[in-house]
């Protein structure tokens, strides 16, 4: 039987790490930008869009991860789109992102006073005009410490494509586990790699929570 | 503008034809006439919940009426009320809450929408932006924020934003309401100056003794109609309805 160094198990945990953190952030990157886009049909004057952008989001966040991430890696290549672990993985977290970060940042657009719309439609602007001059830079600064601490739960979320084999650092773990048999260490340093990924995140949120409150 | 009080033409600027506006199953607007002419000064009074701020926010669109016709030189607000763009840059607005945006300086709020909205170049936005800070007496604060400002400086600045569109009317909804007594007179000084310069103001107010000073007409509604109008002084002095002489003795009870 082989033997495993502490190192060996550590080491290719770390390679898995990397595409955890890659995974990480096009989920987050993508989802900020779908997310966004999906915010501002959600606080349209325009009914349908409204609409659409709040099923988009009741769906996603009514509904698992791990069922959403079947879905596109199951469901897609049955109406004929070839789907890769890779691209399913991609999709299904920005799609999850991108609903909650809307509804994260449709909180911290409702918390503009309403006089803010009022001032700035009184002078002519429209309601792009508004959201990207007026409303949006005064919903950024509310938003960064809630958006910061979700991307918590997009690093915790990546774990969930391990499901459909794409090789993050969970499924690498569980690999692993088959070889050595030790599972304890090895989802233990599993566990330690996620902490160390997400403890700055949530403390970074933390501290920029502290200093919005002390810039008021 | 010219600097010479000029007096009212007889041309209606604004004018307002059988308004309706419920909230819900509360008519406050229940079918409103009303005209103003170029360069008039009017002052709408009354108790709250009469419906004047209701009217008032109608004009720019800001509250969607039910019923009526609402004209400003020519541009129309009908129910459906699609396009507002170009009726707004007719109709300037001030608000008792001052509604600056915080995060841009007092220059920055005013040369918004003259960059955004009227696409001007840069050079004519900041000149526009100088004299209209200057002339509500503010040209210093330029670069100030909101935040470092009076509640009286802020008001004016709010003026200042309005004025720079270079609107037709400007409407004022209790401009000096939430500002601290002693604060008062300086947006009072603003207002009867651009009055004087023949502005077209819409005002609703609880400033009584400014309104008798300042305006040509004053308008008292009662339940979502207006119940009497007329030249100030012979309002106040001989008014003709029970509403309005009951109305009168309370805010000079004050």
């Amino acid at each position: 039987m082989l033997n495993f160094t502490l190192w060996d198990i550590l080491s290719n945990l770390l390679l898995a790490a990397r595409w955890t953190v890659l995974l990480s952030l096009i989920a987050f990157v993508s989802g900020g930008i779908a997310g966004l886009l999906l915010l501002v049909a959600r606080v349209s004057p325009v009914p349908p869009l409204r609409i659409a952008a709040k099923l988009f989001i009741e769906v996603f966040q009514g509904t698992p991860l791990l069922m959403q991430l079947f879905i596109v890696f199951f469901a897609l290549p049955l109406i004929g789109i070839e789907t890769t672990a890779w691209t399913s993985a991609a999709l299904a977290l920005t799609l999850f992102t991108a609903a909650y970060l809307a509804e994260i940042w449709r909180g911290c657009v409702e918390a503009v006073p309403k006089g803010q719309w009022e001032a700035s439609a009184s002078l002519a602007l429209n309601f792009g005009e508004q959201m990207r001059h007026v409303i949006l830079p005064q919903a950024l600064r509310i938003a960064v410490p809630p958006t910061v601490g979700f991307s918590v739960q997009v690093v915790k979320g990546t774990a969930v494509t391990s499901i459909i084999g794409f090789v993050e650092v969970t499924k690498a773990g569980t690999m692993i586990t088959n070889a050595t048999f030790q599972p304890f260490l090895v989802y233990g340093l599993v566990g330690l790699i996620y902490f160390a990924l997400c403890y700055p995140l949530s403390l970074s949120a933390k501290a920029l929570e502290r200093k919005l409150n002390v810039a008021r | 503008m010219s600097p010479v009080k000029t007096s009212p033409t007889g041309r209606p600027l604004v004018k307002l034809s059988a308004i309706r506006k419920s909230f819900g199953p509360v008519e406050v607007l229940k079918g409103v006439d009303m005209a103003v002419e170029e360069g008039q000064v009017v002052a709408m009074i009354g108790r709250s919940g009469s419906g004047k701020s209701t009217l008032l926010r109608s004009i720019n669109g800001l509250e969607r009426i039910d019923g009526g016709v609402i004209e400003v030189d020519g541009e129309c607000v009908d129910p459906g009320q699609i396009d507002l763009r170009a009726l707004r840059q007719k109709v300037g607005m001030v608000f008792q809450q001052f509604n600056l945006f915080p995060h841009l300086t007092a220059g920055e709020n005013v040369m918004l929408a003259l960059k955004v909205v009227k696409k001007q170049d840069k050079a004519a936005t900041r000149a526009a932006a100088e004299s209209a800070l200057a002339k509500v007496g503010l040209g210093h604060k330029f670069d100030a924020y909101p935040s470092q400002l009076s509640g009286g400086q802020q008001q004016r600045v709010a003026i200042a934003r309005s004025l720079a569109m270079a609107p037709k009317v400007l409407l004022c909804d209790e401009i000096t309401s939430a500002l601290d007594p002693e604060l008062v007179a300086e947006v009072l000084g603003v207002v009867r100056k651009l009055a004087e310069e023949g502005m077209t103001l819409i005002l609703v107010t609880h400033e009584m003794r400014f309104a008798r000073e300042v305006c040509d007409r004053l308008v008292f509604m009662h339940g979502g109609r207006i119940a009497e109008q007329g030249p100030p002084a012979e309002l106040f002095d001989r008014p003709s309805t029970p509403e309005l002489a009951q109305f009168i003795g309370m805010v000079e009870a004050r």
